[in-house]
């Protein structure tokens, strides 16, 4: 695991860089981020995206599972909005809500206009346990806009794998919990994977960047 | 015997000590579930008096409870139980999202935000004597943002003493 997580580091820096350059150019004739974006403050916007700038990754690329509902759900199904994609579960006491709680600030933060282009989707690296009526009344406490995918423990895990997610069950007491990967993936309108966001980051610096990639869409 | 009798008095004397040990317990919550939602996490500010250690917890809305720390190393969440959490003197320690907190599993029934939760805490001194701290802990609804981070007014705590640890009466805690 240590071996594969340096050559996930690795991979994101080397991208994240080459991403960095291609940003800078473009935001040189396009000056609207400093000027319109209330959300990005001032002086940092030239860096590019807050998260790990991952456009044209080879892997991320799209998922086939079922929503909470039972109906079978790709990317292209949000296609026109930007997708926060979050790998969680649900009897989990820090990190997934606190990433949920998060995505609804972020909803707050781009305001009533902007909030409708974004969707928030939940894969579940449990699905043993997160049973889709579980998901959907954990997703609905959240957000009711808020979507879970479930799957079997199989395609979870070919979806992981294709997302360069780790997930692994350990025992505690009686029962267990799951180590899992705490990204946030953030789709462009086009359904093209753009950037890793880090759980340490905050609300407004997720919002800065689903900023830039719904204005991103409009220039 | 001798031995035993020096261990005695050090036992006393460390109980008669200990009775001075206060842990400050503030900015104490829940976080709320879901109705088939098993398990979840308790978060507060420790500051004791003396340098202790948190070794158990206890609540009645949960078969299990156990003190865990959450890392993340490569962008990977992992959260592993930890035997005991050492809390220094006059220090205040957080059990927060991100770091350290109280892992309820088994949930007797869901936690509705504006509920109370009784919890005890199980603390150990310098000289090995454990004494016990009981807590209301209100439930914060889940989704509703962000940790309270200051004390609610109406949270309440009191500490007791631990006939299990062998003090004495007179050696209770005080309020």
């Amino acid at each position: 695991m240590p071996q594969k997580s340096l050559l996930f580091e690795n991979r994101l820096g080397r991208t994240s860089r080459r991403s960095a350059l291609k940003a800078c150019v473009a935001l040189g004739v396009v000056p609207w981020l400093v000027a319109c974006d209330p959300l990005v403050s001032s002086g940092a916007a030239s860096d590019g995206f807050k998260g790990i700038d991952i456009t044209g990754a080879d892997y991320a690329r799209d998922f086939a599972l079922v929503d909470f509902n039972g109906a079978p759900r790709t990317l292209a199904d949000y296609r026109g909005q930007v997708v926060m994609l979050y790998f969680g579960f649900v009897q989990c006491p820090d990190v997934c809500p606190t990433a949920l709680a998060r995505a609804v600030e972020v909803l707050q933060l781009l305001g009533p206009a902007a909030a409708p282009q974004v969707q928030l989707l939940f894969i579940t690296v449990d699905p043993e346990r997160d049973t889709p009526a579980l998901l959907l009344e954990y997703m609905a406490a959240f957000d009711p806009s808020f979507v879970a995918m479930t799957g079997s423990l199989a395609q979870i895990k070919a979806t992981a794998d294709a997302f360069r997610v780790y997930f692994k069950k350990v025992p505690t007491g009686s029962t267990y919990t799951m180590d899992h990967t705490a990204l946030t993936y953030l789709f462009d309108p086009k359904g093209q994977i753009r950037v890793a966001m880090r759980h340490e980051q905050t609300a407004a610096e997720y919002a800065a960047d689903i900023q830039r990639l719904l204005t991103e869409d409009e220039a | 015997m001798k031995k035993l009798l020096i261990a005695s008095i050090l036992t006393i004397t460390a109980g008669a000590w200990a009775q001075t040990v206060t842990v400050k317990v503030e900015g104490a919550w829940v976080r709320g579930t879901v109705a088939t939602q098993k398990a979840t996490g308790a978060f507060m500010r420790l500051t004791p008096s003396a340098k202790v250690r948190l070794v158990s917890v206890s609540s009645a809305a949960a078969g299990v409870a156990e003190i865990h720390e959450m890392s993340m190393e490569n962008d990977v969440m992992k959260m592993r139980q930890i035997d005991g959490l050492d809390l220094n003197a006059g220090k205040a320690t957080e059990l927060k999202p991100g770091g350290f907190h109280i892992m309820l599993m088994d949930l007797k029934a869901p936690l509705k935000g504006g509920d109370s939760v009784p919890m005890t805490l199980t603390f150990e001194d310098a000289a090995k004597k454990t004494f016990t701290q009981d807590l209301t802990v209100s439930v914060t609804a889940l989704g509703k943002g962000k940790a309270p981070n200051a004390m609610k007014p109406d949270m309440k705590s009191e500490t007791k003493s631990d006939m299990k640890s062998e003090m004495k009466p007179e050696m209770e805690h005080k309020q």
